[in-house]
């Protein structure tokens, strides 16, 4: 097999004394399109912001295409939970999706009028051309994902992470972004995406990362993403509908 | 020049470089950090003067930034042993503030530096106290530091304008591009403790916390645009300036004391007024507010 996206030796991590991650072992194959899945508090972003060096590592081993995060940062994206940022900033929609291209655009420099168009080119993959002006707490939360995915897009990354970018987003929305993510794939990036819905996993995933704390199940959708290995993720409290045709469907965990 | 003329113009640099600096402060959510350093920076003077036994520029300068920098250390490493953010704010800077008063208190007493100076600041006596420059003949020296000041924090933020913008809107994205966030962060603290410094002669470390941040969230209210908000924030700091000076002889009380009150009055004046974000525009058109969250 070629070199993994992604490699995960030995993982652990505490956020405010609690260890949320520990003996995390992984490894993402190239072109991939990965969905995070646990209940709540099973340290599913922790694991992202860890990976990321944004959040410290208590132990562990990490390579990207094998090389250290350092050396491999041009070629991550990374997509934060819409809520980790304040929407009433003083900006617009083009100017958030060309701070994707700050890394590349160095100390010193104003982003050129080629920049601002290599992001307004990325508005308009989101179908978001039409807010390029828009300041952005005029927008409503799925234009705002919207514009994060196109910032994301802009970065031209081989390896993306992205935090819940289908959480409280509209269908038009979900569909924009799950076509990206599809597209994406098939250039041959690898996605690793957290993802809440259990009813789309199988949907729109081709691998799954069960994870509760420690990773639980890993591998291709049709294997991991079975109603007992389900089960052992959530602790068992698990609501089952049963549909006609399937004999049983996911619905969430009933624990909410 | 007059001594009227060299007091405006003084107070016109406060504004100007707090007003610039405010911004991001707000931005940043950290204006209770300007509070705190504008506190501590009176510790990082004091022991300036005790190793020094100067009270020139220089020597200040060094001081304070170093205790603006052990302030937003501090700040954070109790923040990272579980203590709430604001809370150890808090603690950090009415503890060196009272290291810094009881060592004038014993140590200094005599020296010009008492505690009522340090808070109140005193514009009027600015124009005494002057240097030689080239060029520029005798400056008062309160005017050259904030001049001083003034072209550092100008320098600083439109140099690295972008690296502002996005440590300041999405720190998590900005440390994933490989930009020095902490770093960063650090120097803005520095930029504080700067312009609390060269401010502290003229309008004393309490006055200074409403120049940092009225102006600059009075700016808020009638922009969009960051580079925007930036020219009002500065303007409104130099208004205030010399509204406060023109309120402060016209009815013969404190110049700083003055000077805050015009940041407050501008500010209120912005609260009812903004176009996007006022009262009155609220009352006006509520009907296309509606319609914009509606939208998409």
């Amino acid at each position: 097999m070629a070199q993994p996206a992604l490699k995960v030796m030995d993982l652990a991590a505490s956020y405010r004394k609690n260890k949320v991650l520990y003996n995390v072992n992984f490894e993402v194959a190239a072109g991939t399109l990965t969905g995070v899945v646990g209940p709540n508090g099973a340290g599913k972003s922790t694991l992202i912001k860890t990976l990321l060096d944004l959040h410290p590592a208590l132990t562990g081993h990490i390579e990207f295409y094998g090389l250290p995060f350092k050396k491999a940062k041009k070629k991550i994206g990374y997509v934060p939970q819409r809520g980790s940022v304040d929407w009433d900033f003083p900006t617009n929609a083009l100017d958030v999706v060309t701070m994707g291209l700050y890394g590349n655009i160095g100390w010193l420099k104003r982003p050129s009028r080629k920049d601002k168009q290599k992001a307004y080119q990325s508005l308009e993959k989101m179908g978001m051309e039409g807010f390029a002006d828009r300041q952005i707490s005029e927008l409503s939360g799925g234009q705002r994902q919207r514009v994060f995915l196109a910032r994301a897009l802009v970065q031209d990354a081989d390896l993306y992470f992205m935090d819940e970018p289908l959480a409280g987003v509209d269908a038009a929305t979900e569909k924009a972004i799950m076509r990206i993510l599809q597209e994406l794939k098939a250039l041959g990036k690898t996605v690793l995406v957290v993802h809440h819905d259990l009813q789309t996993v199988e949907d729109y995933f081709d691998h799954v990362l069960l994870l509760n704390k420690t990773v639980i199940h890993h591998g291709k959708t049709e294997n991991v993403f079975t109603s007992d290995k389900i089960s052992e993720t959530y602790g068992g409290n698990m609501k089952w509908i049963t549909s006609r045709e399937e004999g049983y469907h996911v619905v969430g965990p009933s624990n909410k | 020049m007059s001594y009227s003329a060299w007091i405006i113009l003084t107070a016109c640099l406060v504004g100007a470089t707090s007003g610039l600096i405010g911004v991001f402060l707000i931005l940043r959510k950290m204006a209770m950090m300007a509070d705190a350093i504008s506190h501590t920076v009176l510790l990082g003077i004091v022991i300036a003067f005790l190793i020094t036994r100067e009270l020139s520029g220089p020597h200040m300068l060094i001081g304070a930034i170093i205790a603006g920098l052990v302030t937003a250390f501090l700040v954070q490493w109790l923040h990272s042993l579980n203590i709430e953010q604001h809370a150890s704010m808090g603690i950090v800077f009415t503890t060196l503030f009272a290291i810094g008063v009881i060592l004038i208190a014993t140590y200094v007493g005599n020296a010009h530096l008492d505690v009522k100076h340090a808070l109140m600041g005193e514009i009027t006596f600015i124009p005494w106290e002057t240097m030689t420059l080239p060029f520029l003949g005798d400056v008062p020296v309160a005017t050259a530091m904030l001049g001083f000041a003034f072209i550092i924090v100008l320098f600083f933020i439109t140099a690295f304008y972008k690296e502002w913008k996005i440590t300041s809107f999405d720190p998590a994205l900005a440390a994933s591009l490989g930009i020095p966030v902490i770093v960063m962060h650090y120097v803005f603290m520095s930029l504080v403790s700067v312009t609390t410094v060269a401010a502290f002669d003229a309008v004393g470390a309490i006055m200074v916390v409403a120049m940092l941040i009225t102006p600059a969230a009075a700016a808020y209210l009638w922009t969009d645009k960051l580079s925007i908000m930036l020219v009002i924030s500065g303007s409104f700091g130099i208004i205030s300036a010399v509204l406060g000076y023109f309120i402060a002889t016209w009815i013969d009380t404190s110049i700083s004391g003055s000077m805050a009150l015009a940041t407050g009055i501008l500010f209120i004046i912005s609260f009812i007024f903004s176009p996007k974000h006022g009262l009155v525009s609220k009352f006006v058109k509520p009907a296309t507010a509606k319609i914009m969250t509606q939208d998409g």
